[in-house]
This record gives C-alpha cells, structure tokens and sequence, in this order.
C-alpha cells in the first residue's frame, strides 16, 4: 500500500469530538480530605461511606503511580483535576421529557436516542453524564424480577448493606494507584443486582460520557449475580474533543456467586488525542471479577479511544468448576498507546480459562497485549487457552505481546499461540480486483481478524462495534 | 472488446512489457503462453490495474474507454476479472461474505441495486454445483487453509458468480490435479457466451485441452513473438521454448 493511502486511512478525525452546553456544579480543582467531605456530603452519603472514602485517601497518599507498563505519558498533575462535576437539574426527573433538551441532543448525535433505545431495543438505559445519572428506564420491569439497576449513588441510599458487603471485595481500596483514588473519589456509577436464579430478561447498558472540561471521570460499577443468576451487562462510551488530557480511572467489580454467569461487554471510544497525538483521554481502569463456585464471567471488549489505556479485564476463578474468558479488540491509531490484557486467576479444582485478543495498531500507535495466566496449587486441571494476535497497518506503528505464565499444579494445562500479520497490499489489491474499493476492504479484513470476538457481543453491540471500528480506521480514500 | 496498444510497463527500474499489441473479441478465447519470467503475470496486473506496475508507453482500449485511467475497483465494475495465481486468504471473512461484498460493490459502482437475498443465495447454490464445490466452502474463510486446488476453483466459482466481460485466468492450471483441472475447465466452458470472452495465461497444453483456444499468443521478452490457432500451442508443447528463444534472439 502507498503511503500516502495510509496516511489518509489512519488520519480520520474524531467524529465524536463535540462538547454539550449544560450548567454544570463544578468543585474547583484539587484533593485533600475536605474535598472528600464535600462530594460525600453533596451525595448525602451515610458515615461508613465516607470513612470508607478517607481510608481509601489515606492509602492512596502512600502509593505511587505505577511505571511497569509500555506506555509514555506526562503523569496527570491531580492537584489540577475537579473531582466532582453534576449537570445542575433543577428536580427529580419523572420522564425523558423533562431531561435537559440539550443533553437529549447529545444522545441523539451520538445515535443513542433514549426514545428509540426505550422503544425499539428493549434495552435499559443508565446514563452517565458526568458523574450524575439523569435518565434511568426500564426500572419497572426489572423490579418485578427482584433486579435492582440503578446508580451508585442511589444503590448507596437504597441498598446500603448490599454495596457495603461487596464493595471493594473483589478490587480492594489499596489493589493500586489508580483503585485506591477511585475508591476516595468516586462520584457515581452503576449498580446491578441479580436475585438467585433470576435470568435478567434483557441486556443491562451504561452510557458513560465525559462532558466538563477538566474533570475527572471516577465510576465505580459493582455488579452482583447471586446463586444461579445470569447478566449481560454492556457498557460503551464515547467522550467529547478536549485540548487537555482528562484523567479516566475507574473501578468495575464484578462478584459471580456459585452457578452465576455475567457477560459484561464494552465498547470504549474516548477521546484518543488529535492527529499530532495532543489530548486525549488516559484511561487507567481496573475490572476484575471474582468466580464462586461453577460460575462464569465472561469479559468482551472494543477498545477504540483513549490517548493512553490501561487496563486489564480479570477473573478470579475462586470456585470449583468455574470459567474464566477474555475477548478482546484493541484498535490504536495516531499516536495511541494501549497496554491492556487480562488476568486469569486459576484458585479452584477444574476451572478454565480463554483468552482471545485481537490488537489493531496503525499511525504512529503502540498496542502491547500483557496477560497473566497463574494456576494456584490447589487449581487441579486447570486450563488455559490464550490466543494473541496482532496486526499491523504500516511501517510506524508498534505492536508488543507480554504473556506471563505461572503455573503451581503439575495438572495445569496452558497454550499459548500469538501471531502477528500485516494487512497486506496483496490482501487489498485482491479485494479491489473483485470490485471493492480500499476502504471497505480494509473493514472486511479488520472486521473479519476481529470475528471471534465481534461474535461475542450482543447483536446490537456488534453492528455498532463494527462500525466503530471501521470509524477509527477509515479515511477519505476514492 | 479489449484493444492493447503498444503496452509498455515497468516494475521498479525493470522494462517487463515492450510494446504489447492485442486485440481480443466478444466470444472468444486467447491463450498467452511463454517461458517464465516473460512478462505473462504482468501483462495481467497491468490489465488489472495493480499499482505497482508503472506503465511508460501505449494504451489500453476497454469497450471504447481508455481503461489506464480507472482504478482496480472500477475496471473490475467494468467487467474485468482476474483469476489471481496466487489467491491470498483472508481470515474471518467467509467465502460467501466475500463474494456477496464483492457483487454488491460492483453493482453499487454501477449505480444498481444490491442484489436481494434470495437471488444471491439461489445464485451461489447454482455456482458451486456447477463447479462441484460443497456447500460448506461457503461459509470457510476466504482461501484460509484452501488446498492449491480449492483455491483455483474457488477463483472460478467468483467468476461464476460475478459474471465478468473479459476474464483472464492467470496459471489457473498451477496446482490442480486431473480432476479438479476438469472440473475447472468445465466451469469455464459453461461460462462461456457469445458477449464474454477469456484470456488464458499458461505454460502448458495440458489445460488447453479443455479449455480450446481460438487464438494462441508466445509471449517472451516482453513482446508477443509468435500468434497462431490451437495448433501453435501443440507446437510449443512438442519443441518447448527454444526456438522462440533462439528466433528471438
């Protein structure tokens, strides 16, 4: 392929890159203990909460941010960052009629109408701006279940012995930097709880939105699928143009209880910078679930966005019987840097692992896939499955796989493959001669190396997935 | 149809094509034979459009437009195929993905409709029991752990489907056995109508006696040297390329 055809394949702008005018109720910037105290008392949180909060602070004073991975950025100054930015609302909304019109405008250029998604998709929407939850639907019908889907904040009022119980259980306050100042600041996120043996009769979706400037974005999601039960859980963002980095860290924790299942999917398309690689979004998230016994957790991603990401979807597989599985697309473009992988904890008898990660690196990006496989010395005939591949759009880009393995029990069975390609001018040429043209050729052979793991998603994710990635890939060619 | 006019192209600094003239007609069948690197593959990309052909001299007449000016895409919109030597893989993409895309890419460079479902799926089931394919080739990736001889008749079944002008079916006889190269062969005949026509690139007879030629061509040294009837061909076989080269010298 020429260069020149690369450069405008790989230099597409932001179609996401756009801000909201809403009044917002901004702390100014700046961490210490009082402004702990203030985001506790504007969410009316109970004592234990902000106790929790301040210990999380006081642990988080003595850690350092983490260096090991292969990604470089200019460290976030977190003196400079507001820690609490909510849409000003002037009451209780009962219906979409009365959100901010703006904000629906929002939505709708994003293409996630909440009418429609009420309408058509019977999906339930939790929306996310900016810290706050403006819009919750479906609720009715999730309640008759015993299912509660609601934000944090609310689960925190409604449901205090539930989050106390499971919060920090599976990503404990000092598990690193960037959880420990979650677990101080967090301003919202989501809460799902599945009753035993409840089957969640539709797909549970988050829409996470970064919209004020120079804040911060700290979710905490913690999703809970007692004995028997079954979740999927989807998750996707996009985030507005900024000329500053914005700091992204947040904390999902997921707990399966003995014969549970989730599936929690994520598309994930911050900012990623502009074409010089200036702004963008870091993206330091930590997502870890815990298995009990026959369970199942099941992580699936699109990652598209973010200047800098860091993040590793893991499972404990604490129980007997239980199974782990990562699938994973990781797109970097531009001046990207991704270092994202799993881990798969392998703690009871027969449990099992997959892995399947598919890393996209074009422009001037870097995408390391980093995994680790540990087999403790109780997990008798333990497996792992773990497939790496990379593929490469042009001559400046990089593409790194860091498998770690450690394995306890002479029973632990772990394969390994990994494979690095290029989409070849060859590939390309051969697609033109049978009359398609560059660019949809080369979102047939993106498309068809992320099969495996497209396949994964629900239907609805999937076809927006794809489109997304031939978005962040796509350029003015023909 | 297709009128090639002192052809002359390049690869990197290397002179491959010197001067190809060609006329070929609806309803017929060239062959284009010639020893290794005597310009057959490129006389075909060049056809075909590939980049990194550079072309320095002549021209290229495709039913009255100046076929040099279009991109790959379009000449294939046209009516231009080739059948690739070496098909690549593309993994994921499912065979029938692939055609599909590539019917309704052609259709959409033409300004017509996309092909409806039904006709599609009936239109693959007829191909692939013309070309005595299974039909679990449709939902294999593209080419992806094809034997040789899959990957022939999977190009031939493309061609079925996209129905092209000119075809030009480079070494399709490369890798194949007895029977799948009758197989492929068949495919061909049938295809065969009074408004199409075919460019067969081969080293050997051996295909030539299914596929029958109604013209011959000796490609060497980047010249068409010697045209003919079938009978050209038998020569070729019997003397090989010795004498082409010697009278060429």
């Amino acid at each position: 392929m020429s260069d020149e055809i690369l450069d405008e394949i790989t230099a597409t702008d932001y179609k996401y890159g756009f801000t909201t005018d809403i009044e917002s109720d901004t702390v100014p910037p700046g961490l210490n203990e009082d402004v702990i105290r203030l985001i506790s008392e504007k969410k009316n949180e109970p004592q234990w909460m902000l106790d929790w909060r301040l210990d999380a602070y006081k642990t988080w004073l003595e850690m350092e941010e983490p260096e090991w991975s292969n990604v470089t950025y200019t460290k976030p100054d977190f003196q400079a960052v507001s820690y609490y930015s909510a849409p000003k609302q002037k009451k209780e909304l009962g219906s979409l009629d009365e959100v901010d019109p703006e904000l629906l405008r929002t939505f709708e250029r994003l293409g996630i109408s909440l009418d429609e998604q009420k309408l058509l998709s019977g999906v339930a929407m939790d929306v996310v701006v900016d810290s706050v939850s403006v819009a919750t639907t479906f609720k009715k019908t999730l309640g008759e279940k015993g299912i509660i889907f609601c934000s944090m904040s609310e689960a925190i009022q409604e449901h205090p012995e539930l989050v106390r119980k499971h919060l920090g259980t599976v990503v404990p306050k000092r598990d690193n930097f960037y959880a420990a100042l979650n677990s101080a600041v967090f301003t919202d996120g989501s809460f799902c709880y599945i009753p035993k043996g409840v089957r969640c009769p539709m797909e549970l979706s988050t829409y996470f939105r970064i919209n004020e400037a120079n804040t911060g974005q700290f979710e905490r999601t913690l999703v809970i699928a007692d004995e028997g039960s079954y979740v999927s859980y989807l998750e996707g963002c996009t985030a507005p143009s900024r000329d500053e980095n914005q700091l992204h860290a947040a904390v999902v924790e997921l707990v399966a209880m003995d014969d549970a299942e989730i599936k929690y999917s994520t598309v994930q398309n911050w900012y990623p910078g502009d074409a010089e690689g200036k702004g963008g979004v870091f993206n330091f998230v930590t997502k870890r679930g815990i298995c009990e016994r026959n369970a199942k957790i099941s992580w699936t991603q699109v990652e598209t966005g973010s200047a800098v990401t860091w993040k590793y979807p893991s499972c404990i597989l604490k129980g007997d019987n239980s199974i782990g599985e990562f699938y994973s697309v990781a797109v970097t473009n531009k001046y990207q840097q991704a270092d994202t992988g799993t881990k798969m904890i392998h703690l009871g008898k027969n449990t099992k692992s997959t892995i399947i990660s598919k890393g996209i690196s074009a422009g001037k990006s870097h995408n390391s896939y980093r995994g680790l496989v540990r087999v403790g010395a109780r997990a008798e005939n333990a497996r792992n499955f773990s497939q790496c591949d990379s593929l490469l759009m042009g001559d400046q880009c990089g593409a790194h796989t860091f498998p770690y393995i450690e394995a306890q029990h002479p029973t632990a069975q772990i394969e390994h493959e990994a494979t690095t390609s290029k989409i070849g001018e060859d590939q390309i040429f051969y697609c033109n001669q049978r009359g398609i043209g560059t660019e949809e050729a080369i979102a047939l052979i993106v498309n068809g190396y992320c099969k495996d793991v497209l396949n994964q998603l629900p239907m609805e994710f999937a076809v927006e997935a794809q489109k997304l990635l031939e978005i962040s890939l796509e350029g003015s060619v023909g | 149809m297709i009128k090639i006019n002192n052809l002359q192209a390049r690869v990197e600094d290397k002179e491959i094509l010197k001067g190809i003239n060609l006329e070929i007609n609806p309803g017929e069948i060239h062959a284009i034979m010639g020893p290794n690197g005597s310009g057959k593959s490129t006389l075909s990309n060049v056809i075909a459009g590939r980049e990194d052909y550079e072309v320095t001299g002549g021209s290229i007449d495709f039913e009255g437009e100046d076929l040099l000016d279009l991109n790959p895409e379009e000449r294939a919109h046209k009516g231009i195929f080739l059948s690739f030597q070496y098909p690549v893989e593309i993994p994921g993409v499912s065979v029938s993905n692939f055609i599909k895309t590539a019917i309704n890419e052609s259709r959409k460079g033409r300004g017509e409709e996309p092909m409806e479902a039904r006709e599609m799926l009936a239109k693959m089931r007829e191909k692939t029991a013309l070309l005595e394919m299974d039909k679990s080739y449709l939902s294999r990736s593209l080419n992806e752990g094809f034997s040789g001889g899959e990957k022939k008749r999977n190009e031939i079944f493309q061609m079925a489907m996209l129905e092209p002008k000119l075809a030009i079916l480079d070494e399709t006889d490369s890798g194949l056995d007895i029977d799948a190269l009758r197989i492929v062969a068949g495919g061909v005949n049938k295809l065969r109508t009074a408004d199409n026509a075919v460019v067969v690139i081969t080293h050997y007879q051996r295909l030539l006696d299914y596929i029958k030629p109604d013209f011959v061509h000796v490609l060497y040294n980047g010249r068409i040297v010697k045209s003919g009837g079938p009978e050209l061909a038998h020569e070729l076989e019997e003397k090989g390329y010795d004498w082409i080269k010697a009278e060429n010298a």
